[in-house]
């Protein structure tokens, strides 16, 4: 037993001592992008400060870059604004929950509410519910089939993405006179409509061109599955002659694999325009040449237009007195030549 | 191949059980069924199965070569095709050792990938980095460690049952990976650990070598040590096990002690293969470990089971993923013939066993102390 016992005291040692040394590993140099995002009250029209308006923001705690900035956006956005007083609540993980957090916002009667929901289609109702309490919704990403349910919808482009992205790819192979090329795609998560929509767009656009892809493998939007889908995607094709990787978070995972596999005979478009990817881009030395834009930086546009909204004024630079019901954001083109303009939008 | 566990006599340590003694012992499962009759009787078949699995994979190899007959004239190709689709075994590959040591051991472990994320998060945040390699690999295997610890100590001591206290800890660690890294992508700076999976020693990648390693030294240890023997032991009868004086609660903590220790492991080959750890990686890992050591022929059940079947069984899967790729073919179809498999491994072991009803009995056992 003294044997026994005695090996547990050092076991025990043994992991307590593990556990100080590891409790000092958990740090991160906080990354704060926000800043840069937000657009700067200052100046004259509606940068003035208005009436008092409180903001309600929801959007999901998701485990990705992107959704992360979405809210670190909101928040810095609002802090610009003096008058603005900004409430969040946690939309938990899943519609249901979302749901749930959202009635105790309504409770707390917001002028405005912003949120990126869980699914359009299964916060409709909601969306509903605080319009006809009085309460402006300002849906962001993720739209509402009703187009009661909400007082401004922004979003981004997938389509539009999908375009982007081969129109690069296709003016690149025409200007190498590349004939009958081998296009791949790695995209994300293909349940997703979003996944789906910029697929169309990549397809179609190269159908224009009598261009098709090659082969095409879906990723999980995480750097493993990048890495992995990629690694794969190299096999099937000795030689390729452009990708396009829908997302730069695993994007990560997909230069990954092709420095793993000493491939550099294509070039590689990504998408959504991460910070990383932008400086890749800039620095030029990856077969990354470009990313096709989808910002997180609209969830800082939402809160100046939910401001607005609650203040009643319009936009300054349209005719119309009220802020428009409907905003899309294009999806820009970041190449070498433009990156240093779109760094600050990277997240 | 001889990798048929000790299953024709007892374990060194543990006296024959009168059948009547356990059942006194034992509660609710099945009263007068003859619990130990596994034990006999199917010496060598392990073997036999592993030998099923080799003649799936060459299956495997005649569908790609015949499919894609342009890539396989090349030889060259083929033999980088093998390394890429054993670089893509790896990481699951040594999940799956420590998995098949927690099943024969009568327990699951549904944390696994969840391990594999957080050790892959703690070991690239800013402040471990900054001790360099050594100081990644030894955090990522201490946390995998420490809450294999956790999950054990839970399961053995605090009487949970397996499969709750490791879905708790799947949940948990997520949480935890994803409060460190505050849901953004740590990037590995470390070009000694990101060498790990771009380098290779005689044109053999390291990851290769790390799998090869870990299944030798899970192999051994369930074939020819003590502790092999008391996992077989505790995970057959607990009961007997105990009764044999075995300490089962403290092997059953080891048992997933050494889980989380293989996820150590992986969590670094996962982060240099990614040269990046985010929360939400290794995603479903435990679902394609569990799905490799069924269709390797551990029994679910516990108290029987092969580590080389294991590795074939995730090396099938990867070949799997890779004929789908070079065949241009759909994750989803991928993922349907997936489930065929293992659905086809299980029928199989079935009708190698005998009828079905003694399958049901084998199963109806006691799976804790």
């Amino acid at each position: 037993m003294t044997q026994h016992s005695r090996r547990r005291l050092l076991f025990g040692g043994a992991a307590v001592g593990a556990g100080v040394l590891l409790a000092g590993c958990t740090s991160n140099e906080q990354a704060t992008p926000t800043e840069a995002q937000t657009k700067a009250a200052e100046g004259g029209g509606n940068a003035e400060p208005g009436k008092q308006v409180t903001i309600g923001f929801s959007a999901p705690a998701a485990d990705h870059g992107w959704i992360a900035a979405i809210t670190n956006n909101a928040k810095a956005q609002a802090a610009a604004y003096s008058d603005v007083e900004f409430k969040t609540v946690e939309a938990g993980a899943d519609a249901a929950a979302q749901r749930a957090a959202l009635s105790t916002l309504i409770s707390q009667k917001p002028d405005v509410i912003v949120l990126l929901p869980h699914d359009g289609k299964e916060l409709n109702s909601f969306g509903l519910e605080a319009m006809q309490a009085g309460i402006p919704v300002v849906n962001l990403d993720r739209a509402f089939p009703d187009a009661k349910a909400y007082r401004l919808q922004i979003k981004g482009d997938n389509y539009g993405m999908g375009v982007s992205a081969a129109t690069f790819i296709v003016e690149q192979l025409k200007a190498k006179g590349v004939s009958n090329p081998v296009i791949a795609e790695i995209a994300g998560m293909d349940e997703l409509e979003l996944t789906q929509e910029r697929t169309q767009g990549f397809n179609d656009t190269l159908a224009q061109h009598g261009f098709k892809v090659a082969n095409r493998r879906a990723a999980r939007f995480t750097v493993d599955s990048g890495q992995q889908e990629t690694s794969q995607l190299l096999q099937a094709l000795p030689k390729i002659d452009a990708i396009w990787n829908h997302d730069d978070d695993q994007g990560i995972g997909v230069l990954a694999a092709i420095s793993q596999a000493n491939r550099n005979e294509f070039f590689m478009v990504g998408g959504a325009g991460s910070k990383k990817a932008m400086e890749d881009i800039q620095a030029d030395n990856t077969v990354l040449k470009a990313t096709v834009t989808y910002s997180p930086s609209m969830a800082s546009s939402a809160i100046s237009l939910a401001r607005l909204i609650g203040q009643e004024r319009g936009m300054s630079d349209l005719v119309e007195l009220q802020v428009p019901k409907e905003i899309i954001l294009a999806s820009e083109t970041i190449t070498k030549e433009n990156a240093s303009n779109y760094l600050k939008l990277g997240f | 191949m001889s990798d048929s566990p000790p299953t024709t006599k007892l374990p060194a340590q543990s006296p024959p059980v009168d059948p009547a003694e356990t059942e006194v012992a034992g509660h609710k499962a099945s009263a007068g069924t003859a619990r130990l009759s596994w034990w006999h009787g199917d010496g060598g078949d392990g073997a036999r199965r592993n030998l099923a699995l080799i003649g799936v994979l060459l299956i495997l190899f005649v569908i790609g070569a015949a499919t894609r007959s342009d890539l396989y004239s090349n030889p060259d190709w083929v033999w980088a095709n093998m390394l890429s689709i054993l670089k893509l075994a790896s990481v699951v590959g040594v999940v799956t050792v420590g998995m098949t040591f927690v099943i024969i051991g009568g327990g699951i472990d549904l944390s696994v990938g969840a391990i594999v994320a957080l050790a892959g998060v703690w070991c690239t945040t800013v402040a471990t980095q900054s001790f360099g390699a050594a100081g990644m690999i030894f955090t990522a295997i201490v946390v995998g460690m420490a809450v294999g610890l956790v999950n054990g100590t839970l399961i053995a001591y605090g009487r949970l049952v397996p499969f709750i206290a490791t879905l708790a800890m799947l949940v948990a660690a997520r949480g935890l990976a994803a409060e460190i890294s505050d849901k953004q992508t740590q990037i590995s700076q470390n070009s000694t650990i990101n060498g790990i999976a771009s380098n290779s020693l005689l044109g053999i990648p390291l990851l290769v070598y790390i799998l090869a390693a870990v299944v030798i030294a899970g192999w051994v240890l369930l074939n020819r040590t003590t502790f092999g023997r008391r996992t077989v032991a505790v995970g057959g009868n607990p009961e007997a096990a105990r009764l044999a004086g075995i300490n089962v609660k403290l092997h059953t903590v080891l048992l997933y002690v050494l889980s989380g220790l293989c996820c150590g492991i992986a969590a670094i080959m996962l982060t240099a293969q990614a040269t990046s750890a985010q929360a939400a990686m290794a995603n479903l890992y435990e679902l394609d470990a569990i799905a490799a050591v069924i269709i390797g022929g551990t029994l679910l059940s516990g108290g029987r089971g092969t580590i080389v079947g294991s590795l074939l069984g995730v090396i099938i899967f990867a070949t799997i993923t890779n004929l789908f790729a070079i065949n241009g073919l759909s994750t989803e179809a991928q993922n349907m013939v997936k489930g065929g498999i293992i659905v086809a491994a299980v029928l199989i072991q079935q009708v190698q066993f005998g009828s079905l009803s003694q399958f049901f009995r084998r199963n109806n056992r006691l799976t804790t102390s």
